[in-house]
């Protein structure tokens, strides 16, 4: 049983891999959204799973927050984001996607490489996934780098907040209590700020490309 | 290897034969419904294989001797093809013949025949699609071994009977790399079988054909034996597909109920799989020739993130 479950961990964690790889090849911002919700979702099950599996309740309360959090209220206020800016389709990217899907893959050797000799240490039940929560991290990362506007941007700054819990979960069951609430609610005040943001960039520049943001004096 | 073995062999041979122009059939059929049409009969691909066989032979004036051999050898590998992919059983004679490498080399090797033979005439049409072909060879043979290599991965071998065998006989888990494997052996499969979104079967519209358009000069015998290769084609990829990731009920004792066993289970495999291809289709919109690389780079990448969970996770 404990066997199949860890298993069950391994296909929602490389889910979640597949997901990120997704988000990385994603042309339009609404599919975007779609897609992290869909992590966040994913995230929420491997949480209870591990949860359940351990016998420690407080990662049923990460999960819960997770679910209303990253399933519910952020997707619903992207949406409204979107929706007010009126930006919903084509997004750009700097460099074209399948040399950043190489780069990607370069990216996954390099973590599950990196995570090794730190999983063979841990003792959690999935401890296995450790590389793949890092390479989700650094794909996230990397999505905020090749995008050129500001709302992929923001999300590729979510999907890294997914990974990096994810790789609390794996390698040590999650956070203390207070540091995860905190974080909650950092991503909760930072996507409100970034959206109040975003309107103000779009006002001063008529565009959400964050290149003019370079630009130091008014010409 | 006894009687029973080389039975077995010829058996496949033979319903791969007869069974590969029922599949596109079934395809159509269901594509047909999906669309709100109403369906051509299921024996109308056997219909058009005989019109054709039946008709009189055209040549250009200046086709070479490649040009009259390419059907024969296009068809020649598609059968050995169909030969090597254990569908019914795991224990075939022809099997040492090719393993899963060979096997793609085998599919090389119908592509760049049939794409001479479309540049040998002369045309437009048969250069534009000779090139296009190559283009989406080139980009989804690397992903096709990759999704081999995961499977082999497994199984500690690439011959395809022994990575059938070892599938067919794990026990129950959650294999996340075959999931992957999985995914991008569907997308390899659509493009190389000139499926939506890549390529439009059904087609004759004449800037988007690709399959179509290398076949575009071929009449008479000729035509039948490519339209026959190609069902074997999509035959031999879906038994494949079926082989690596639904290998339940593919006879592996040499016993003739095993055997008769497998058969009903293929062929309920075959329906099913079918089904969900067009259906598959139905929910795609073809793509753009130059988004075809990124569809096919995601299937390599997909392929290879695969075989580096199974490295990572060691299942």
């Amino acid at each position: 049983m404990s066997a199949f479950i860890t298993q069950f961990i391994n296909l929602l964690a490389a889910i979640l891999l597949m997901l990120a790889f997704a988000m990385l090849s994603q042309r339009r911002i609404l599919s975007l959204i779609y897609l992290y919700t869909l992590q966040g979702a994913t995230l929420v099950a491997a949480t209870a799973i591990v949860g359940f599996v351990t016998g420690q309740p407080h990662l049923y309360f990460s999960a819960a927050i997770t679910l209303v959090l990253k399933v519910l209220l952020i997707p619903m206020l992207l949406h409204r984001v979107i929706d007010r800016l009126n930006v919903r389709w084509d997004v750009e990217t700097l460099i074209n996607i399948p040399t950043t899907m190489l780069i990607g893959i370069v990216l996954v050797m390099f973590s599950f490489y990196l995570a090794e000799p730190i999983s063979q240490m841990s003792s959690t039940i999935a401890r296995g996934t450790l590389g793949i929560a890092l390479a989700c991290v650094l794909l996230s990362f990397m999505m905020m780098i090749t995008r050129s506007k500001a709302v992929p941007q923001v999300i590729g700054f979510l999907s890294m907040e997914n990974g990096l819990f994810f790789a609390a979960t794996a390698a040590t069951y999650g956070m203390p209590m207070v540091v995860e609430l905190g974080i909650a609610l950092d991503v909760l005040v930072g996507i409100l700020i970034l959206g109040v943001f975003m309107f103000h960039i779009r006002e001063q520049f008529d565009s959400l490309d964050i290149r003019h943001l370079e630009k130091l004096k008014e010409d | 290897m006894n009687v029973l073995g080389y039975l077995s062999q010829i058996l496949e041979i033979l319903l791969a034969l007869l069974l590969a122009p029922l599949l596109t059939g079934w395809i159509n059929q269901w594509r047909a419904w999906l669309q709100n049409r109403s369906a051509p009969s299921l024996l109308q691909p056997y219909r058009k294989l005989h019109k054709l066989f039946h008709k009189e032979l055209v040549l250009a004036g200046h086709a070479s001797s490649l040009y009259r051999a390419t059907p024969y050898v296009v068809f020649g590998c598609m059968a050995l093809a169909c030969a090597i992919i254990p569908s019914l059983s795991t224990d075939l004679p022809l099997s040492p013949a090719a393993d899963a490498i060979a096997l793609v080399g085998l599919f090389a090797l119908a592509r760049v025949f049939i794409s001479l033979a479309a540049m040998d005439v002369g045309t437009a049409f048969g250069t534009l699609g000779a090139r296009r072909e190559m283009l989406i060879g080139f980009l989804a043979e690397p992903a096709l071994l990759m999704v081999l290599f995961s499977a082999s991965l497994l199984s500690r071998s690439t011959s395809l009977t022994t990575i059938v065998d070892t599938l067919a006989h794990r026990d129950l888990a959650i294999y996340p790399s075959l999931a992957f494997a999985g995914v991008a052996f569907t997308m390899v499969s659509l493009a190389e079988n000139a499926r939506i979104p890549v390529d439009n079967p059904a087609t004759h519209l004449e800037l988007t054909m690709i399959h179509e358009a290398l076949i575009l000069e071929y009449s008479g015998r000729h035509l039948a034996l490519l339209e026959w290769a190609a069902s074997l084609k999509l035959f031999a990829y879906s038994c494949a597909g079926l082989a690596l990731f639904f290998p339940w009920g593919i006879a592996d004792a040499l016993s003739p109920l095993a055997l008769l066993l497998a058969l009903p289970m293929l062929i309920l495999k075959l329906a099913l799989g079918g089904a969900l291809l067009a259906l598959l289709e139905g929910v795609s919109a073809k793509m753009r020739i130059f988004r075809v690389p990124e569809f096919l780079a995601t299937a390599f990448l997909l392929a290879v993130i695969g075989m580096l969970v199974n490295i990572l996770l060691g299942v």
